[in-house]
């Protein structure tokens, strides 16, 4: 398919200038710092003499002017080296792949679990608008929708976890429990519940919300009073007609909600104490560590990229009128 | 305005809720006088048991209702202020791209890209850790991830208005073009704003909350968010203490989202008629 990857490429290349932005600017940022990651260095290890500390400057390159040090750091980016991380003492691409996967499940199983309840809960309140079980629907949605998610998490482990003991507190795999394979995939699963469910609630609520909407929108229009004219049952209406339409500006919502979702991962993966890829933002903010911040921030940015190009590619495919660019309503 | 709001159920819900919350805000040193942060009384006092302290006390014996009273005034604030700011540089960067058009509009609205594709929590994380955790570094990170949806609305409006007859008649009449910009087309470009600033000051107040459970808010003042953190050690024991910082973050956005909604359809119902 020559023209999907010509879009692909355009909108790749489009994105480098406003990732090269994020770059230059996290970067000036963090380089207005007072003290740098060498001073948090020597106060872990207990303090240095001046001698030290000028050697470690300049090992990391720190002691250079501002200009030259972006521009190092430039370098490297384009060769693919996120740099070296002074707190945990490794290559940062190296952390970054091993804490990723976590997350990813994390973030993946919750997108998945909001946008199958959330749109299927959304055709339920949005079939019958202004019925009883709407409001309900509407209201607890928007309860949902204003808890904030560490302290959901919180309230989750209290009752589930602490009190009931039905799943583990925190962590992301029983430690040293030897499983393989399936075990070790239950086990995985079980410590996942608590955070999918904290950190895909608020999604749940919004995504609700959203295909409710979009369903009321619908029923004004001329296709479904049409079809239920010629006799269609009002479910098959919600399902095939209704519904359907619905669904496009909810596949929007998921690319507009992949940073936020990002920045959520951070809070639960501190509630759940689980080893991934946010809680490393939160360590280097700890650690002094400009470089391992500035590699998740531009990771995030990325993965935020990537996130929107696949829903755009899904809505050219759902929607045909969206003809990548080209055509349709444009 | 406000009779048609009276008329619906849930705005007086959430009305009252906000007028509540901010009451307390602005009346927290009189209604619970002293440092919140001093100790009033025996450590984990669990709560509707010692009348002088009606919601107990924290690990340290500090009232937890007077952390409630200032932690309003904490929320309330950062609210407010992120808000404003938000509103402000995003509209005045929207107002600027849109009306000089060109280079201009296309660079800094490749800035605006850049803002979004960053998740505003990791860029608040990264501000305060730079800049230190005082309550305005804390309201003006935030309003970082904020700017850019007042930005892309009020660019989006001038867009619609700048070839309009009153922009053209004061262009005629030798009017500087930022002082069209500023008096004649920015008041025009604001309504769409204020409609989705009650989401701006949610989201704030839940960022806010999320910053000090983290531990970067600022530490001189009562936050819900970091008094969460504080009772996160004794969830086993006494989880009262964490949870009913929650709930007042909970009441609280509630109450925001159901007077914003409500505005917006009377708002939107205005314009149908």
């Amino acid at each position: 398919m020559p023209r999907l990857a010509r879009l692909v490429l355009r909108r790749l290349a489009g994105s480098v200038p406003v990732l090269l932005i994020v770059v230059v600017g996290v970067f000036l940022l963090l380089d207005s710092a007072g003290g740098d990651a060498v001073d948090a260095y020597l106060v872990s290890i207990g303090g240095g003499d001046a001698a030290l500390a000028e050697e470690l400057r300049a090992r990391y390159g720190l002691d250079r002017s501002v200009l030259a040090r972006l521009l190092l750091t430039l370098g490297q980016l384009a060769r693919g080296d996120l740099g070296w991380s002074v707190a945990l003492n490794r290559p940062i691409g190296a952390v970054i792949a091993e804490r990723l996967p976590n997350t990813l499940w994390l973030m993946g199983s919750a997108t998945a679990l909001a946008f199958a309840s959330g749109s299927a809960l959304g055709i339920v309140a949005g079939r019958r608008p202004g019925s009883a079980i709407d409001r309900l629907l509407s209201g607890g949605s928007l309860m949902l929708y204003s808890v904030p998610s560490f302290w959901l998490g919180l309230v989750l482990a209290v009752v589930f976890a602490v009190r009931l003991q039905w799943l583990p507190v925190s962590g992301i795999e029983t430690i040293a429990s030897g499983a393989t394979g399936l075990a070790r995939a239950a086990d995985v699963a079980r410590h996942l519940v608590l955070p999918v469910a904290a950190l895909g609630t608020i999604y749940l609520a919004l995504f609700l919300r959203v295909m409710r909407a979009g369903m009321v929108e619908a029923w004004g229009q001329d296709y479904t009073l049409a079809a239920r004219a010629r006799g269609v049952s009002s479910w098959r209406v919600a399902l095939n007609h209704a519904a359907r339409n619905a669904l496009l500006p909810l596949v929007t919502m998921l690319g507009l909600q992949a940073a936020s979702m990002i920045g959520g991962s951070v809070v639960i993966e501190s509630v759940f104490g689980i080893p991934g890829f946010g809680r490393l933002a939160q360590e280097a903010v700890a650690g002094r560590d400009a470089p391992l911040l500035m590699a998740v921030i531009l990771v995030s940015a990325v993965m935020v990229v990537a996130a929107n190009l696949a829903v755009d590619l899904a809505c050219g495919w759902l929607d045909p009128r969206i003809g990548s660019g080209r055509g349709g309503r444009g | 305005m406000i009779r048609e709001l009276a008329r619906r159920p849930e705005a007086r819900v959430g009305g009252a809720l906000l007028l509540l919350l901010v009451a307390v805000a602005a009346l927290a040193p009189a209604l619970s006088p002293g440092d919140p942060l001093a100790i009033a009384g025996r450590p984990l006092i669990p709560p509707l048991t010692d009348p002088a302290l009606p919601l107990g006390t924290d690990r340290l014996g500090r009232s937890l209702l007077a952390g409630l009273i200032h932690g309003a005034r904490t929320s309330v604030t950062i609210g407010v202020v992120s808000a404003l700011v938000a509103v402000a540089v995003g509209m005045a960067v929207g107002t600027a791209a849109g009306f000089a058009g060109g280079l201009v509009d296309e660079g800094l609205m490749r800035v605006v890209d850049a803002f979004q594709i960053v998740p505003g929590f990791l860029l608040a994380l990264a501000f305060v850790s730079v800049a230190g955790p005082s309550l305005l570094v804390v309201a003006v990170a935030i309003a970082l991830g904020a700017w850019t949806g007042p930005a892309r609305l009020s660019r989006a409006r001038v867009l619609s208005l700048r070839e309009a007859d009153f922009v053209a008649s004061a262009r005629v009449t030798g009017m500087h073009p930022v002082e069209i910009a500023v008096r004649q087309v920015m008041p025009l470009a604001l309504p769409p704003v204020l409609a989705v600033s009650s989401v701006i000051v949610a989201g704030a107040i839940l960022t806010e909350a999320a910053l000090s459970f983290l531990g970067l808010g600022d530490p001189n003042v009562v936050t819900w968010g970091g008094m969460i953190a504080e009772g996160r050690n004794q969830l086993r024991s006494a989880a009262w203490l964490s949870i009913i910082p929650g709930l007042a973050l909970v009441a609280t956005v509630v109450s925001i989202y159901l007077v914003g909604e409500a505005v917006g359809d009377v708002l939107a119902g205005r314009r149908r008629r």
